[in-house]
């Protein structure tokens, strides 16, 4: 007897994969009602191996889910919920047609929810897991919170944003985990650590939501995103407050205010309000202790771990604890023309203390007045009214502090100056081939002098120098690439001095009784062969390229991929040393020229 | 409402009013009066058709005329106020009827609505009232008739009508004061009652008024009598004197009155009009309210309203029940308040807040105690670039686009994606500056669609560096000695050289070219020896490797030589006793040859002359020899004979003087063929396949694939193991006999075509040459541990001559001892590299 022939693609990869129309079929849902179930549960479709295979011999590139993935969705009791839906909605469309009006709107009354608790389970079974997903969520929830009532949204989840994002700001700013920020042309970046998970998200500038064209963005599929993520984002919320010790809805820590304000109309109200202005720190839970200290890093000698890169560690633990408390006693006062979420959130986060005008927005703390206050943020190049007891600061200048970790000096960012370039803190400063601009080389280390940086101490010194000093400088400072590289070879050279050096050392007698011997044999000192290494490079580099030769077939393609890759970041940063050297150049002309024309003015004056 | 009600209502709101108003109260009480005699009328003429109706109006009308004239005929005074306010009157009137008519069509239902009706009627009344009373005793003279007219009846209603009122004047004080002050807004102005005489003009009515009581007959029924009817007292109406045509011409001239002056029918009398009649009948003919002096836009006085309720709906007094709760009520609403007390039902407040509190989202601590829920694996999805410089809104100057780059974007404007950046980089000098990024929420859509739409797989990332991928090797220094740089550089040849090659110790090297000379050169010095020449272009040399003779094979077109280069080279013993050996030709019965080689090979006698020259055998072949190569013995050579097809590899043997055809059948182009260092095999390379024959057993042991397209040369590992395969393709292709017949290797070490390549005898090297412009010398170690591959180093890139048209190097040989290379060149040098 013949046996039974094997069906194709019964197993293997043909197996696995369902294209969406199987899929709608064997769920018997709608794309749209798909489509939502597909969001809310986290299901994707996915890059087969071998296309062909998996699409069963069809043609063509289809979206293919897993089956798996699929029978998974079969058993989600949601699906029910979304067919009940589906009753209502006919039930409301025929009340509608009917013009039942009343029956209309008790079915709006009784529109059923989809509760989705169990989904954030689910698909984040730790909170860590949670807290590593929560970029998106984040950056779409504070997306949503600015926008306003749309066709398509539902009409509380706006306001759930919003009230869920200022949450898990007070949650960062109470945590004190915020590590970088960052102001794009797009918005404002953050970067906080949360149980040891960065999460980094975008908030956008004022005025972000503009009418999209209906092929452009579909407000409906944000929306259940938003849908899941309003939950997730609440438990989250909620279990960081606990393992805060905070009280989950937030609370005010105390009615301040509250005699000197007449009888409060809707208390909620007006602490939700107050929690917006995030200036007062919510309610802890009674009895926690105010400040939790992280134990410091114990080094042990376990022999894998390289002793550098704990020493590292414990710098860079060491930092972020600094980081903390940077802005703490100091008081800083917001002008009105300064966005004032943001940098409330950020001097927060570092333990300052904020308040802008009374009537800006509610929640102000202390006035402008104030003799206390060590900053004023303004973003004017001018004030009238200036107080001799604090600095007037741009808010660029909180920013960089906050990346660089450190108070910077604020003569760069006083009222009215023109701002250095604001870095970004999420370039990987250790990757090779990556194109560092010189004010970061200049944070860095501090003795690293950028090219066009001229501090007004040296123009002073410049002034009262003569004018043939000065073009001496000048001439200098054109020659200043060719003496960093100068500086660099010698460098270079100490070092492998050092190292000759540290070799030498192990026996210097032994050298000694060398040098001796040669003297007593009266022979002319022989010099020794020094290698060019001029030429030791060009035959190093000789070598790599026959060797190059030998890269395996298999692997050709990726090499020279790589390598063009390499030669592509090579010719980018090339482009900006380039760019960059020409604009410090074309600075440094129009300064001198200011230079000598100021100094006409002023001989000009002395004559008169 | 029956019409007596409405009047009732009007009275007792005229009373209620200031004592100024009651006057005109009255007079729209009479009014009401003169409304419900009509109505009598007009419910009699009801069957009537409205042509007929408008009959009736007109002679109506005609009759009000005729009691006019008669009052004009007692007054000219009178005359004008009197027809003005029977005009009135039927103005009136009319409006009247149409409030009746409505009235009767209205059901008790809509009082409401009629009672508006009403005020708006009487408001109109009033609105009247105050003009006609401002503008001259016309109007008191008129409300005097009228109110002569009605005086009976107004004094037996007013009495019934004043007790009704006071009971209700209490209970509405309140909208009676509102509409007083409404009245008083409106000021009305009216005089004083004291003022008035009711009875001033006589006790006249209208029914006084007529004088012709003639009836309602045709007036040509007195055509033909003196008179024209009969007054009151039944005495003839004396007829005017009637006029004929000369008599009304005359009148025409002379009476200036005479166009205003109108004959009046009923009574045969002239009546000349008034100023005021022409005003009248002016207005009328423009359609225009009658009386000048009447205003139509008075202000509004409510009387009756929403607001305003100066009147009560009914007259009698309410039940007591509407005073007294209900008792069933009492009842259900002791039981609600039971059920609520007891929690059974919930008010709808409590519902709604319910409901509200349900919807609110509920957050708790999910990740606490609980089981955990298995859910299939996913694959995180990758997360968004984090932002680099670029997208500061100060970024460093250098980021910013200058001119080309610009250029560059806006011409990208129809390809977006093929940007550098997905923004463009601008410079803000303050925070203040910075606008909203208008792609925001479409970058963010965007993601939305990733996270559910794009497919995920896993993919590895490439922790690797490039140069991970060059094989480790050893270093070149760590590999020394090989040839570094050129040495000597060799010249005297006049054309290519084609092949050198060194003798067994290394001393001299031998060159033949194109030029027809064969050359022998001294090693240490590049003095040129010796030269011969042969004639023809010299295709191949190759010196014999055995220690104790002194041959040079030279291909010189069809016939192989064997020079002998002389006594002054080398040792001369050596060259003697090569000359002793190859003296004399062993015997021909030795020399046995079958027909198809000796077809194709003739073994050739050398005359004295070429002996001289140091020719010391000469094969003549059947087709031009290509290639020569020794045995290791130096007995053997063998000869590859351009398209010999089956005859293109001979092997001749020197001692005997002997040749052999070792195949019988062609396998291919055959490019060379070479002897295995000890072992008796053969390697003979064609086109593309590189097959190795033993000759002792005559088969065929290996055929290795080369995988090169066409071969250029081949040469065997000293050892014997390994094979190097040189083709025209630029590849160099090893071979590991031990291991497959497979490439072990193969190295694209050139960029041209590779035309030589040659192994050292004693130390681990190979070189390689064609037509680039670089000889590469390659470290070639072969272990002996059978378990170890070899070890390929490409060593050095030697530079070598220039290109001397399609051609470069054209041979390359190794020193037999030193790490020396020779090299022969297009160019016509010979090249030496240590």
């Amino acid at each position: 007897m013949v046996a039974k022939k094997k069906k194709k693609y019964s197993s293997g990869e043909g197996a696995q994969f369902m294209t969406r129309k199987a899929a709608l079929k064997k769920l018997q849902l709608t794309l749209k009602d798909f489509r939502r179930i597909c969001i809310l549960k986290g299901i994707y479709p996915r890059e087969p191996r071998n296309r062909k295979r998996a699409q069963k011999g069809a043609g063509g590139i289809k979206t293919l889910y897993h089956t798996k993935d699929i029978k998974f969705l079969l058993h989600e009791p949601i699906i029910w919920k979304l067919r009940e839906l589906k009753v209502f909605q006919q039930k409301i469309r025929k009340a509608r047609a009917m013009r039942e009006y009343q029956k209309m709107k008790k079915y709006f009354r009784d529109y059923p929810e989809i509760n989705i608790d169990h989904i954030v389970k689910e698909r984040y079974p730790t909170f860590v897991d949670a807290l590593r997903d929560l970029d998106d969520c984040l950056t779409l929830c504070f997306l949503f919170s600015t926008f306003p009532s749309l066709k398509r949204v539902p009409p509380d989840q706006s306001l759930l944003c919003r009230r869920l994002t200022v949450e898990f700001m007070h949650a960062v700013i109470a945590a004190k985990a915020l590590r970088k920020v960052f102001v794009s042309v797009k918005g404002y970046y953050y970067q906080a650590e949360l149980e040891g998970q960065t999460i980094t998200w975008i908030v956008p500038h004022h005025f972000s939501f503009q009418p999209q064209s209906k092929d452009e963005v579909d407000f409906k599929i944000m929306s259940t995103f938003v849908e899941f993520y309003i939950m997730m984002l609440g438990f989250v919320n909620f279990k960081l407050y606990h393992s805060l010790n905070l009280v989950y809805p937030p609370k005010l820590t105390a009615a301040f205010n509250a005699d000197t304000e007449k009888d409060l109309v809707d208390e909620r109200v007006y602490v939700s309000e107050r929690i917006a202005a995030m200036n007062i720190s919510v309610a802890r839970i009674a009895g926690a202790n105010e400040v939790e200290e992280l134990p410091e890093i114990d080094i042990f000698n376990t022999e894998d771990t390289d002793p550098q890169k704990l020493e590292e560690a414990k710098l860079e633990a060491e930092k972020v604890k600094k980081l903390k408390t940077m802005f703490k006693g100091l008081k800083f006062f917001i002008n009105r023309e300064v966005p004032r979420e943001p940098l409330v959130f950020i001097i927060r986060c570092f333990g300052g203390e904020v308040s802008w005008d009374r009537n800006h927005f509610v929640g102000a703390t202390f006035d402008e007045t104030d003799e206390s206050i060590a900053y004023q943020i303004v973003d004017r190049p001018t004030m009238d009214k200036q107080y001799l007891s604090r600095y007037y600061i741009q808010p660029q200048w909180v920013f960089d502090s906050v990346n660089t970790r450190s108070l910077l000096p604020i003569n760069k960012y006083l009222m009215g100056a023109v701002l250095p370039p604001h870095l970004s803190p999420f370039v990987d400063k250790t990757k090779d081939q990556v194109y560092i601009p010189p004010e970061a080389r200049a944070l860095n280390d501090p003795n690293f002098k950028p090219l066009s940086e001229d501090g007004p101490s040296e123009e002073e010194i410049e002034e009262d120098s003569e004018e043939e000093k000065e073009e001496k400088e000048e001439s200098e400072d054109e020659d200043a690439e060719k003496a960093l590289t100068k500086q660099y070879q010698q460098e270079v050279e100490q070092d492998s001095q050092s190292e000759d050096e540290s070799d030498d050392d192990i026996d210097p007698e032994k050298k000694k009784l060398a040098k001796e011997k040669k003297k007593a044999m009266a022979v002319t000192t022989g010099v020794t062969f020094k290698e060019n290494p001029y030429q030791k490079e060009i035959e190093d580099k000789q070598a790599f390229r026959l060797r190059e030769k030998l890269v395996r077939k298999k692997h050709r393609n990726l090499y020279k991929s790589m390598k063009a890759g390499q030669e592509k970041r090579k010719k980018d940063i090339w482009l900006l040393r380039k760019k960059r050297r020409l604009h410090d150049e074309k600075v440094k002309e129009e300064n001198k020229v200011e230079k000598r024309k100021q100094k006409m003015q002023m001989l000009e004056a002395a004559s008169t | 409402m029956p019409p007596y009600k409405a009047g009732l209502k009007r009275k007792v709101t005229s009373d209620k009013k200031s004592d100024n108003v009651v006057e005109d109260k009255q007079d729209s009480s009479s009014d009401n009066e003169i409304e419900d005699l009509l109505q009598g009328d007009l419910d009699k003429e009801s069957d009537a058709t409205d042509s007929e109706h408008e009959q009736e109006d007109d002679g109506s009308d005609g009759e009000r005329d005729e009691v006019l004239f008669d009052d004009s005929a007692d007054s000219v005074l009178e005359e004008d106020p009197q027809s003005e306010e029977s005009i009135d009157e039927s103005s009136d009137l009319s409006d009247s009827e149409d409030n009746e008519s409505g009235d009767s069509a209205d059901d008790d239902e809509s009082q409401p609505e009629s009672d508006e009706e009403q005020s708006a009627d009487s408001g109109a009344e009033t609105g009247t009232a105050p003009s006609a009373s401002g503008s001259s005793d016309e109007s008191n003279k008129k409300n005097q008739i009228l109110k002569n007219e009605n005086e009976k009846s107004n004094i037996k209603q007013a009495s019934t009508k004043k007790k009704a009122l006071k009971q209700r004047q209490k209970k509405k004080m309140s909208s009676i004061d509102v509409l007083a002050s409404k009245i008083q807004e409106a000021k009305v102005s009216t005089e004083p009652v004291q003022q008035k005489d009711e009875y001033e003009s006589g006790d006249t009515s209208d029914e006084e008024d007529r004088v012709n009581t003639a009836g309602e007959v045709p007036m040509w029924w007195y055509n033909e009598y003196p008179h024209v009817g009969y007054d009151l007292d039944g005495r003839r109406l004396i007829k005017p004197p009637q006029r004929d045509h000369i008599d009304e011409f005359l009148k025409k001239c002379e009476d200036p009155e005479f166009w205003r002056t109108v004959r009046d029918p009923s009574t045969g009398q002239d009546i000349v009009l008034s100023k005021e009649d022409l005003q009248m009948l002016e207005r009328l003919r423009q359609s225009r309210v009658p009386s000048a002096t009447h205003d139509e836009y008075e202000p509004w006085v409510e009387w009756f309203s929403r607001e305003v309720l100066a009147t009560p709906l009914r007259a009698f007094p309410e039940h007591k029940r509407s005073f007294l709760p209900s008792r069933s009520e009492q009842k259900q609403i002791s039981r609600i308040v039971h059920a609520l007390k007891m929690g059974w039902t919930k008010t709808r407040k409590q519902i709604a807040d319910e409901r509200k509190k349900k919807k609110e989202r509920q957050f708790y601590n999910l990740w606490g105690a609980g089981g955990q829920v298995r859910a299939p694996r996913s694959l995180p999805a990758p997360r968004r670039a984090l932002p680099s410089h670029a997208e500061s809104y100060n970024p460093p100057p250098e980021y910013l686009l200058d001119r080309r780059e610009m250029k560059e974007w806006d011409k990208l404007s129809e390809t977006p994606w093929k940007r550098k950046y997905t923004f463009l980089p601008t410079r803000h000098a303050s925070l203040r500056e910075v606008p909203a990024y208008p792609r925001y929420v479409r970058e963010r859509f965007l993601r939305c669609l990733d996270l559910y739409l794009a497919p995920r797989a896993i993919k590895m990332r490439l922790t690797i560096n490039a140069e991970d991928l060059v094989p480790k090797l050893p270093s070149p220094r760590d590999l020394q000695p090989f040839p570094t740089s050129e040495v000597l550089r060799i010249t005297g040849h006049e054309a290519l050289v084609r092949s050198v090659d060194f003798d067994p110790s290394g001393q001299y090297i031998v060159s033949g070219s194109d030029d027809g000379t064969v050359k022998v050169w001294e090693t240490s010095s590049g003095r040129c020896l010796r030269t011969v020449r042969l004639g023809a272009a010299v295709a191949r040399v190759a010196w014999t490797p055995a220690l104790g003779l002194s041959l040079v094979a030279v291909a010189l077109g069809r016939r192989l030589l064997l020079l002998n280069p002389g006594a002054d080279i080398g040792a001369h013993r050596v060259a003697a006793d090569t000359d002793a050996l190859l003296a004399e030709p062993p015997p021909a019965h030795d020399v046995l040859m079958d027909e198809r080689t000796s077809s194709c090979v003739q073994w050739e006698v050398v005359d004295a002359e070429q002996w001289a020259r140091g020719v010391r055998v000469a094969v003549a072949h059947f087709k031009p020899v290509t290639h020569v190569a020794w045995h290791a013995r130096g007995d053997y050579v063998a000869v590859t004979l351009a398209e010999g097809a089956a005859r293109a590899v001979v092997v001749h043997q020197l001692s005997r003087r002997r040749s052999q055809l070792p195949f019988r059948r062609a396998k291919g182009l055959v490019q060379c063929a070479v002897f295995h260092p000890h072992r008796p095999l053969i390697f003979v390379a064609t086109q593309r396949v590189v097959r190795v024959y033993d000759l002792v057993k005559q088969e065929l042991v290996r055929k290795l694939q080369t995988g090169a397209q066409w071969i250029s040369a081949i040469a065997v590992h000293p050892a014997g193991d390994n094979l190097l395969v040189a083709s025209y393709d630029r590849k160099l292709v090893w071979f590991d006999l031990e291991l497959s017949a497979r490439p072990y290797q193969t190295l694209r070490l050139h960029g041209g075509a590779v035309r030589a390549l040659a192994f050292h005898r004693r130390y681990p090297l190979f070189a390689s040459a064609g037509d680039d412009r670089y000889l590469v010398v390659a470290h070639g170690m072969v272990y002996n541990d059978l378990l170890q591959n070899p070890l390929l180093v490409p060593l050095k890139q030697l530079p070598g001559p220039e290109r001397s048209g399609e051609l470069c190097v054209l041979d390359v040989r190794w020193h037999p001892a030193q790490p020396w290379l020779l090299a022969a060149a297009a160019d016509h040098t010979i090249r030496l590299y240590a």
